[in-house]
């Protein structure tokens, strides 16, 4: 019997598994600059989450009874490469495992799979780390980049060491080898009563050493320029349309502009904001996650104003110095609502009606 | 506000008047530009009794009967319907069900008659030469009796879009040169080389609806047609006010509603026709075909089809009699083993899969296609689930979410589906071939809307029983309340009146 399809009987010749590569792609001059940060020690991170979220993947599709040829969507992969970059240097291996696997079984498998999930499962993982590890997630590696670095991050027994059996090992302690973020280190200042401009003069901080990504942070996350290149990748690939990072970003610049006019003290400039934390990968690599963010243009503008408003509510009001991922994860909940609301509008209905 | 912000999002960055959506498929036009060819006469000829959209014709031949060719064969049995042609000369072998080409496979009642090889045409209708001077409701009576229907492939009866509503004048007539599916030429080809009989058809269709106003479009992959049209256009003095437009190429620019928005930013009202905003849209095709009815007298009986494919040995444009068998065409380009090749009717993107080749060429024919199995399956993958990359909704023309409407016919919330538009979607397939997860939305969404359809009926046809039933109540309670009254005015004298009335009751029943 001949199977009878029905049209169009034409394809485009997209795939998944070529979308989720082309933000792998995208990714790799943000892991290139986490390399030469922190050394074998990034390596190491990217490739065990990596290594770890494909076998989580391997073993959920074998329970469910999946066909294993489902890996090759390159969508574990990259969710093992994102929770990477969203970690700390300092990350011990058996926490990057367990994030990998947060973030393939709690993250995504869960729901059922690609496509169900509702929150983004590197973001969502990493929440789990912060949540349950604060100390080890929050003790940011001296970079390579700096003056004097403690470690020789590029030293590749060193970094077996640390990765493997912690900064104990080296005779050292976290205190000795970290050193506090930027954002950290404003929110830190401000509880004590110094202004913003007080704060930032004390850290050293430079605009340009951000925008290059030579302060420290999560290791995928510290360099803008490397970020916006993979960034304008995906524009231009059409893998992700500007509607998000652009009304991510702009929201969030618009509102540290006013209240930084207001209150100078209190409230950080736009460029430091924009330059900090982890905004320019969530704007670009996490809030356009297509499973977890609208589908409509008008849906990912009011998704990206969304996120703005959270992320620089959060990083101004909050108790954690970063909102970027609460705001991403808080404004995936909504996204089923915003569909609903934000459909466009049809041929032949509503005003143009003659 | 809601609606203005949408606007002005989906408008952003775009053309005034570029219809929303669309997509570059790659054009596959091998037989662009090649001359047309007279298809042979096929020995047998099958006429299928519903060739376009509406009520099925019934025989007006018996087997054993001779025809000629442009007798009229088969009569409309509604408003909504055309008669159908012999397409030859020959005798009537057999009167029975054939399958046509359409999805369902299904057979319906055909005329089979056998060529005698003389072509020896009927000559009863005279041509219309002085049409100028003719009212419109004579000549509309003359498309309508020449077996009219849009050729474009939609196949909707031509005369009817030619009816005149004072309420609603037609201001500007638009002839559909787009041709946007992949691989057809067939319009492309008729519009190179029969120029002068379009715009003669073009006159007549605009002397027919009063208006003196019209637009030629074409994309720009048919530069040269647009050239001859234009050329042919300036040697006419009645057509001063017609305007040739090149439109960019993309898919789907020839669906009527979005033609009608380039051309005049206006959009046909949802539930509403062209006509209601003084738009009146036709086919080259078709439009010519109103040319030879008017002018030569001549019905439809013969249509220009592509026949191309990447299966196929020598793409080329057939003129085509109606009802010759699809193998008997192919075999004319050289195609007559059909192992590891699957065939279209029509373009990919809007065209049905064909069970075999025994099928015969029908009024909407415009382009067979003979895909390479590997090819075709290309297109054809297993589904995957919707990661939600949005670009269904980004290549939609109507303007509707696709994969949210996927997910809601897939999941039978057809109520849900009906407020998310299900039925302003026009088919035109762009969702589906953008889908980097091969979901077969259109496929759900004719699920969906076959499903709304039959619930309706079911709806219509409980509502309508129960009426009938709620009404025999009522009449036998009316009847028992009227015997009582009379039983009781009449005690003894009448025994008998009773076992009358219930005899009524049953009668009524009957007729129920």
């Amino acid at each position: 019997m001949l199977l009878m399809l029905s049209s169009p009987h034409a394809h485009g010749g997209d795939t998944i598994r070529v979308m989720m590569l082309t933000v792998i792609l995208a990714l790799l001059p943000a892991a290139a600059v986490s390399v030469y940060l922190f050394g074998w020690l990034a390596l190491l991170l990217i490739l065990l989450c990596m290594a770890a979220s494909l076998a989580t993947e391997a073993v959920c599709l074998k329970l469910m009874g999946k066909p294993l040829s489902t890996l090759l969507d390159n969508s574990a992969a990259l969710t093992g490469l994102l929770l990477a970059l969203t970690l700390p240097a300092l990350t011990p291996w058996w926490m990057a495992v367990l994030g990998s696997i947060f973030a393939i079984v709690l993250g995504k498998q869960i729901y059922g799979g690609i496509g169900y999930n509702i929150f983004n499962p590197a973001l969502s993982a990493r929440v789990i780390l912060l949540i349950s590890f604060p100390l080890q997630m929050t003790s940011w590696l001296v970079p390579m980049s700096a003056a004097t670095p403690p470690v020789d991050l590029y030293d590749l027994s060193t970094c077996l060491t640390l990765f493997f059996a912690g900064p104990d090992a080296l005779k050292s302690s976290l205190d000795a080898i970290s050193m506090a973020s930027p954002l950290g280190h404003v929110k830190t200042e401000w509880t004590l009563g110094v202004p913003v401009e007080g704060a930032l003069a004390a850290y050293n901080y430079s605009y340009l050493n951000a925008f290059l990504g030579f302060e420290t942070g999560s290791i995928g996350e510290t360099s803008v320029l490397a970020l916006l290149i993979g960034g304008v990748f995906l524009l231009a690939r059409h893998s992700i349309t500007w509607h998000i990072p652009f009304s991510y970003l702009a929201t969030v610049a618009l509102l540290a502009a006013l209240f930084n006019a207001i209150d100078p003290a209190h409230f950080a400039p736009p460029m430091f904001h924009l330059f900090a934390g982890g905004l320019m990968l969530c704007a670009f690599f996490m809030a356009t996650d297509p499973v977890s963010s609208p589908v409509t243009p008008l849906g990912q503008i009011v998704f990206g104003v969304g996120c703005g408003v959270l992320t620089w509510s959060i990083r101004s009001f909050g108790g954690y110095p970063e909102g970027a991922m609460f705001s991403v994860l808080l404004m995936n909940c909504a996204v089923p609502l915003i569909d609903h609301y934000c459909r466009p509008r049809v041929y032949g209905h509503d005003g143009r009606r003659v | 506000m809601p609606a203005m912000l949408r606007n002005l999002a989906q408008r952003l960055g775009m053309m005034a008047h570029s219809f929303v959506g669309g997509i570059h498929p790659p054009q596959h036009k091998l037989s662009a530009g090649l001359k047309s060819e007279l298809c042979p006469l096929a020995p047998l000829h099958i006429m299928p009794m519903k060739q376009h959209i509406g009520v099925a014709c019934s025989p007006l031949v018996a087997v054993g009967d001779r025809v000629l060719r442009g007798q009229k064969i088969a009569k409309s049995e509604g408003y909504v319907s055309v008669p159908v042609h012999a397409p030859t000369s020959g005798r009537v072998v057999r009167i029975g069900d054939h399958a046509i080409p359409h999805p369902s496979g299904m057979g319906i009642p055909s005329i089979f008659i056998e060529t005698d090889g003389d072509d020896a045409v009927d000559e009863s209708l005279a041509p219309l030469a002085d049409w100028r001077s003719m009212e419109p409701a004579l000549l509309r009576e003359r498309v309508r009796m020449c077996g009219l229907a849009g050729l474009g492939g939609a196949v909707f009866p031509t005369f009817i879009k030619l009816v005149q509503d004072a309420r609603f004048p037609i201001e500007t007539v638009i002839l559909n040169g787009i041709e946007c599916e992949p691989w057809l030429t067939s319009d492309h080809c008729l519009m190179l080389e029969y120029a002068d009989e379009i715009l003669a058809g073009l006159a007549i269709i605009m002397h027919m609806v009063k208006t003196d106003a019209a637009i030629i479009a074409i994309e720009d992959n048919k530069a040269d047609a647009a050239a001859v049209l234009q050329q042919a256009l300036e040697a006419r003095d009645d057509l001063a006010d017609v305007r040739v437009v090149v439109l960019p190429t993309r898919y789907p620019q020839g669906g009527e509603k979005q033609l009608i928005y380039t051309l005049t930013g206006r959009e046909v009202p949802a539930g509403k026709l062209p006509m209601h905003i003084g738009v009146l849209c036709q086919n080259v095709g078709t439009t010519r075909a109103l040319y030879q009815a008017v002018m030569q007298g001549r019905p439809l009986t013969e249509r220009m089809v592509t026949v191309s494919g990447d299966a196929m040995p020598r793409p080329g444009n057939l003129l085509v009699r109606i009802g010759t068998p699809m193998r008997h065409v192919f075999a004319q380009r050289g195609l007559d083993v059909f192992e590891q090749v699957r065939l279209l009717h029509g373009g990919p993107m809007m065209g049905e899969l064909l069970r075999h080749p025994d099928l015969p060429v029908v009024k909407s024919t415009n382009g067979m296609l003979a895909m390479r199995e590997p090819t075709f399956m290309a297109a054809h993958q297993p589904e995957q689930p919707c990661i939600r990359c949005g670009h269904c909704s980004e290549a939609c023309p109507a303007g509707l979410v696709p994969n949210l409407l996927a997910d809601q016919c897939r999941s039978d919330q057809f109520e849900r589906a009906e407020s998310y538009n299900l039925f302003d979607c026009i088919e035109c397939g762009a969702c589906s071939y953008v889908c980097p997860s091969h979901i077969p939305l259109v496929h759900y969404f004719r699920y969906g809307k076959g499903q709304i359809a039959q619930q309706r009926r079911e709806k219509h046809f409980a509502e309508e029983s129960r009426g009938r039933s709620e009404a025999r109540e009522m009449r036998i309670e009316q009847e028992k309340q009227a015997r009582a009254a009379r039983r009781s005015s009449v005690r003894a004298a009448h025994v008998g009146q009773s076992d009358d009335g219930s005899a009524d009751a049953a009668g009524e029943e009957k007729k129920d």
